[in-house]
């Protein structure tokens, strides 16, 4: 059964000439494996079936008219789609300025926490310096701080720092990550430190040790860490609740809310027509991720 | 600070005996401890000082201000510890710690259960199927929370609801997902899952990924059966995964509060009113920062326990690749 794990593999390490011969007589019967296998598709493909369906669900209520959004049978496939809902949403709301307010805001915020996350990761994974045991846990354990712990606090410090309801008030305090941190070091400290020390030994510096060698093989955490940031701000709801006051400075989620909040459930395919909108720069980031993500899980082998 | 770091650097060096070269001369060896230190000390102070400012300093002002009755108008009145006695004599707020525990607990076990083993049943499919599925419980991940409720709030509809008119149409009752105590907790709950499964999906995807062939081949021409070697080999490759995904899942689900506000505003009654929600009302609506700020003390207090716990019993089973010492 587990056979297949290395099966699957026609991918990239081959395995040498007679192993697959050796695996496959190790197998158990074919019938249980069939069998086994033919579940576990089923399986998954019911799971992944319930993943899509919401989405699937909101495009199909968001093409059709307003009366006929709770339809039944539900309608999965609109005979006669409509556009108009589309359009309504400009009318409705500042549409586009939620988005460009939701890009800024969550690409300073991206970028900040690569450049800070891997620095700090791979100082407290692999350098020597004083303190570096009692500051590791006060970052570690502010990681375990809910944001909510610290939002009044921060809340008054924006508000001193004259920065209320402003987008600066989003970024700043989310530039520095110790999940990031964390997440960087233990894939620093997974990494052999035999590269390093060679390097170290011919001359090279700490600085180009970082840069050079650990850096690049960091790859897979840091996209992990960009596409969780890109989850994780561009879909924030709390903190833009609490420190947005004016709508030409809402993010895309809160904006959102408001919308459906004032049309009501009168026009939900309006609202959903929105909600797809809003997802579009989701599903294009998602697009990029996979590829990243699948790319830096195979550079994540430490043969690479 | 920095210039004290060289001189007791080599010291540490020859206590730990895993410098770089042993015959390396100490000046040598001196200077580059030195080097490390600088280069360490620079590349970790935007993160620290970043957290120092916006989280482990509000951290310590939220506990001050926990002792202060403060509406933000009129000046703020030391109240010692009157915060937390009205806190625990405050049934709303107990019962949404309550609630908070149920939907973290069903969370977590849900959210790491279905990870791993759709994480492992994915990684055996072909190519192809690998990549779909992997899309397919990756997505919601990257969806918003706000988005996603409100969707969730028209297909759960008591009356209206696609997931009702499936329910109906086989002959099940009818359930009240929004309506009703338990059930509202329970569709919470499930919307959570359904948008969360992918971190820790994703998480375990590439633990498995890491995890070098070679280990199983070997415990496969050892004899090992498919059992042993998931949990011989493959579970102990990603049990720091599994501990991490705990972690985080446990913070994550402690601090639910988009669902509940949009799809359900707490209700019925404050059956799906969540610490957070509760927090945020004190704080927000009400300006009541002293109470508010001793709420979250609770919340970070009992966040801290937790984490503590799983870190001490996780000592027994999980296994750091390539960590010796520790």
């Amino acid at each position: 059964m587990a056979v297949s794990i290395a099966g699957t593999g026609p991918g990239p390490a081959g395995t040498s000439g007679d192993g697959p011969f050796k695996l496959r007589r190790a197998l158990g019967s074919r019938w249980a494996k069939q069998a086994g296998r033919g579940v576990e598709v089923l399986v998954l493909t019911a799971a992944a079936l319930v993943m899509v369906s919401p989405v699937l669900w909101a495009l199909s209520t968001a093409l059709r008219t307003p009366a006929e959004s709770f339809s039944e049978p539900p309608q999965w496939v609109p005979l006669h789609p409509i556009f108009s809902n589309f359009s309504a949403v400009f009318n409705n709301a500042p549409f586009v300025q939620f988005v460009v307010n939701s890009i800024i805001v969550t690409g300073a915020i991206v970028v900040g926490q690569l450049v800070t996350s891997s620095m700090g990761g791979y100082a407290f994974a692999r350098l020597r310096f004083r303190g570096r045991e009692p500051l590791f846990w006060i970052v570690l354990a502010t990681m375990m701080v809910p944001i909510q712990a610290t939002i009044i606090p921060v809340f008054i410090l924006i508000k001193y720092m004259h920065l209320s309801d402003s987008l600066t008030a989003l970024v700043l305090p989310a530039v520095a990550s110790a999940f990031g941190t964390f997440l960087l070091r233990q894939a620093f400290m997974q990494m052999p430190k035999e590269f390093g020390e060679a390097a170290l030994v011919d001359g090279a510096s700490q600085w180009k040790v970082f840069t050079r060698i650990y850096l690049r093989m960091a790859w897979p955490a840091m996209a992990t860490l960009a596409v969780l940031d890109f989850a994780g701000y561009w879909n924030e709801f709390f903190r833009p609740l609490i420190f947005l006051n004016s709508q030409s400075h809402y993010t895309l989620p809160l904006g959102l809310v408001i919308l459906q909040g004032y049309m009501g459930t009168g026009s939900i395919s309006v609202v959903l027509a929105a909600v797809v909108m809003a997802l579009v720069p989701n599903l294009l980031v998602f697009v990029l991720a996979q590829k990243y993500f699948v790319r830096g899980i195979a550079f994540g082998g430490i043969k690479g | 600070m920095l210039a004290g770091t060289a001189t007791t650097q080599p010291n540490e060096a020859t206590a730990e005996g895993q410098g770089v070269g042993l015959g390396a001369p100490t000046k040598t060896l001196a200077r580059l401890h030195a080097q490390e230190a600088r280069t360490g000390a620079l590349l970790m102070l935007p993160t620290v000082a970043g957290i120092v400012i916006f989280t482990a300093g509000p951290i310590v002002a939220s506990f001050v201000l926990s002792l202060f009755s403060w509406n933000v108008i009129s000046a703020p009145k030391f109240v010692g510890l009157a915060n937390y006695s009205s806190l625990v004599h405050d049934s709303v707020t107990m019962h949404a710690f309550v609630t908070t525990a149920i939907m973290a607990t069903l969370i977590v076990v849900l959210q790491i259960g279905l990870g791993v083993v759709l994480a492992v049943a994915v990684e055996r499919r072909s190519r192809r199927l690998r990549k779909l599925y992997r899309a397919a419980f990756f997505f919601p991940l990257m969806t918003s929370a706000a988005s996603i409720s409100i969707v969730m709030s028209y297909m759960f509809d008591d009356h209206f609801g696609v997931i009702n008119y499936y329910l109906t149409l086989l002959h099940l009752p009818a359930v009240p997902w929004l309506g009703s105590t338990v059930a509202g907790v329970v569709t919470i709950v499930l919307v959570v899952v359904w948008q969360q499964l992918g971190f820790t999906f994703i998480l375990f995807v590439a633990a498995l990924g890491n995890v070098p062939q070679e280990l199983t081949e070997a415990a496969l021409v050892d004899g090992a059966s498919g059992w042993q070697r998931f949990r011989r080999v493959t579970l102990a490759m990603i049990s720091p995964t599994v501990l991490f995904a705990a972690i985080v899942g446990v913070i994550n689900a402690l601090q639910i509060f988009d669902q509940p506000y949009i799809m359900t505003s707490g209700g019925p009654g404050d059956a799906t009113k969540t610490v957070v929600m509760q927090l945020y009302e004190a704080a927000f609506q009400n300006l009541k920062f002293g109470y508010a700020s001793a709420i979250s003390v609770f919340l970070f207090v009992a966040v801290l326990v937790l984490t503590a716990l799983q870190f001490r019993l996780s000592r027994r089973w999980v296994y750091y690749a390539g960590a010796d010492g520790r």
